[in-house]
């Protein structure tokens, strides 16, 4: 899985050079042409660089200084450049293996312990790279020495004598802006604007989603009721129908009032073709709980014949993954709804493996917690009529998230028209 | 020349071929012991008559390559870093140089890490920059912390031709503006370092420097190389020096000249600090 994913996140820039290490090189780099010389060297071998930083030395005698990052196709030619621009000083930086502490209390990490992001990570073993899997931000690193593996292992699931990463000796950080400059939405490098062109990005979201449902990647939705208030919820049946949606994580209230609109026409009481308030209509949420409680679940309630439209009816006909999580002010819940919130973590982190590209709509905590499990490199996009949401997912790390402010209808409407666009196109 | 000026020399009472560290040596092609004494007594006598105070380490039995004090140290000022030798059968000079430097009242530093460095033979000043030999003897890497060490800015030189194992046998800083090279010992980044840092060098021919004529030894404006390289002494001439020759092919045998036979103990001519 790490290494499928770390050619994954090389697969946009350089898909051969996936061995990498840093040199450095000091002293009159730059009038002894020693700086050209190894980057020469390293380009002469096959490789490619990236230099991470450079210090020039103010007066004839200060010296200077190059952290180079050094690239290749496989270990083996990794070696050779490493070997040929020694020679020339280049050495690299790595002071040594990482430091593994047995966490002493289960559920704990140990004091000082490596604190991950969601950018991917290498952790130094026995003097090699290892890759870590399941890469995810504000996690510990866990290692497994037999099979010489490591990933990244939230707090709560840490069991004693666990051996876990302690200090930054023997860690690097891949920042994204080097594995992936051709980003799908690069263009659109800032966060959050009511003032960019919606068009060009819906067409970009639309070219993902055509591409994942023929076999490139997963999709995930995260959604929230707004979608069904707004009279969306036919675009998603849509979207669901069409196959490109291949995973649905919600919230207990997307689903009922999915539901409610199914069995009653109505979402929170309002009737969704006529925006008029239905008689007793507060209570249809509650009813259609109780329903699908009855039926035993969602799926039980398709089967029977109980709920036949909808976003969660179309889920269970298309075979599309949901995960519901449950809130403290949740009615009911559908029994579906996960009530537990480790366990949500644990289902979520469980399903996101391999997904590739995230569309957040209208939901802000379910975002956020989303967003806090995808690696860096899984493309995200957020809409929301509401800035802030965006501004707190970018806030809280998910930093690699293109944020649309706009209202969710018309934005799912546009997505539809496009995605029919593409079809056609291809038949 | 001036009456400070002081040479490190080895008598070769135990010089020969033992083995072979370098394309010249060959065990086959042993030395003619009694003509090598003749040339380094001929050479001795040379620098003196320039002024030169010449000093000696005692030889010792089994280390034949004594006689070439130029690998001692690198010498600043009154601090000498001592060499590493790249080769085990080197190694043992170590301290017998370190003893005969100390007894010298210079301060003998030792290199600052874990890297092999020739002393002189790949470090030479030539104006406020140490030049500096590696691939062949010395690693880069120890250069430029010699450099930090010191102070002076270290400028690090590629030697890609095996017969030019050492910088001094293609370079020869003559003052702090000038210097004797011979451009195939060096690849093109090499030469543009020189070319640019060097305001006038002096290309030595191909034929000239298989006589070790860059090994020369400079005192004031006295240069004493090896016989046969006169294209070099014209140009020595022209520039105003006045080089001098004397047979050292009993010693060419080993990969040395007149230079690897000395070691300025009072900083070589070239350097800045000095003048």
């Amino acid at each position: 899985m790490s290494a499928k994913r770390k050619s994954d996140a090389n697969s946009a820039t350089e898909p051969a050079h996936n061995s990498i290490e840093e040199v450095e090189v000091r002293g009159h780099i730059i009038d002894s042409l020693i700086l050209p010389k190894v980057l020469d060297c390293i380009t002469a071998g096959g490789g490619s660089f990236h230099i991470n930083n450079v210090t020039i030395g103010h007066d004839r005698t200060d010296p200077s200084y190059a952290a180079i990052e050094v690239r290749a196709a496989s270990d083996s030619e990794l070696e050779e450049i490493l070997a040929q621009i020694a020679d020339h000083g280049a050495v690299p930086t790595a002071g040594g293996d990482c430091r593994l502490v047995e966490a002493d209390i289960t559920g704990t990490f140990p004091e000082g312990f490596y604190s991950t992001t969601n950018q991917r990570t290498e952790i130094r073993l026995d003097e090699k790279w290892l890759p870590i899997a399941d890469q995810e931000m504000d996690c510990g690193v866990t290692v497994d020495l037999k099979s010489s593996t490591a990933r990244c292992v939230p707090m709560s699931d840490v069991k004693k004598g666990l051996p876990i990463v302690v200090g930054h000796l023997g860690t690097r950080v891949f920042p994204l802006e080097r594995v992936e400059q051709d980003h799908a939405f690069a263009f659109m490098n800032s966060a959050v604007s009511t003032e960019k062109p919606k068009g060009v990005v819906i067409r970009q979201i639309a070219k993902q989603m055509f591409e994942n449902r023929a076999g490139k990647g997963k999709t995930l939705l995260v959604g929230g009721p707004a979608i069904v208030h707004t009279g969306s919820g036919a675009l998603i049946c849509e979207l669901l129908r069409g196959g490109y949606v291949h995973k649905l994580f919600a919230g207990n209230a997307l689903a009922t009032h999915d539901i409610e609109q199914s069995l009653f026409g109505t979402s929170l009481g309002v009737n969704i073709q006529e925006g008029s308030l239905a008689d007793a209509g507060h209570e249809h949420h509650l009813r259609a709980i109780n329903r699908i409680r009855r039926a035993g679940s969602i799926l039980a309630a398709v089967d029977s014949g109980v709920l036949t439209s909808g976003i969660m009816y179309e889920c269970v006909k298309n075979k599309v993954e949901f995960q519901l999580a449950g809130s403290i002010r949740d009615d009911g819940p559908l029994p579906d709804v996960v009530t537990d919130a480790l366990e949500n973590q644990r289902l979520m982190r469980a399903s996101i493996h391999d997904v590739t590209f995230c569309l957040m709509v209208a939901t802000t905590l379910h975002s956020i917690a989303v967003g806090n499990l995808l690696p860096a490199w899984v493309k995200v996009v957020c809409i929301d009529i509401n800035p802030s949401t965006v501004i707190k997912l970018s806030d809280r790390g998910s930093f690699q998230t293109i944020g649309l402010v706009t209202d969710v209808e018309p934005f799912l409407r546009a997505l539809v028209a496009e995605v029919q666009r593409l079809e056609a196109a291809a038949s | 020349m001036s009456s400070s000026t002081h040479i490190l020399m080895c008598p070769p009472d135990h010089y020969g071929i033992h083995y072979e560290i370098n394309p010249w040596m060959s065990t086959e092609r042993q030395t003619d012991h009694g003509e090598a004494v003749k040339q380094w007594q001929k050479l001795r006598e040379l620098l003196v008559t320039t002024g030169a105070t010449i000093d000696e380490v005692p030889p010792v039995e089994g280390l034949p390559d004594l006689v070439f004090t130029a690998n001692a140290a690198v010498i600043f000022q009154r601090q000498a870093v001592l060499a590493r030798f790249k080769h085990s059968q080197r190694q043992g000079e170590e301290s017998h140089f370190r003893r005969c430097l100390e007894s010298h009242g210079l301060e003998v530093i030792e290199t600052p890490g874990d890297f092999s460095f020739e002393g002189a033979g790949d470090a030479l000043f030539c104006g406020e920059t140490l030049f500096a030999g590696y691939r062949m003897r010395s690693d880069a890497t120890g250069q430029q912390e010699i450099g930090a060490l010191l102070g002076v800015r270290v400028l690090p030189l590629e030697l890609v031709d095996p017969y030019y194992y050492h910088l001094d046998t293609c370079f020869c800083p003559l003052s702090p503006n000038e210097a004797i090279y011979f451009p195939g010992a060096f690849d093109e980044y090499g030469r543009r370092v020189l070319e640019e840092h060097v305001p006038h060098l002096i290309p030595v021919e191909e034929i000239e420097a298989r006589r070790f004529a860059c090994n020369a030894v400079v005192v004031g404006k006295t240069v004493v190389t090896n016989h046969g390289c006169p294209c070099l002494h014209a140009d020595l001439q022209d520039r105003g020096y006045a080089p001098v020759e004397t047979p050292l092919d009993e010693f060419v045998k080993a990969g040395g000249s007149a230079k690897c036979l000395t070691l300025r103990l009072d900083g070589e001519e070239a350097t800045d600090w000095k003048n």
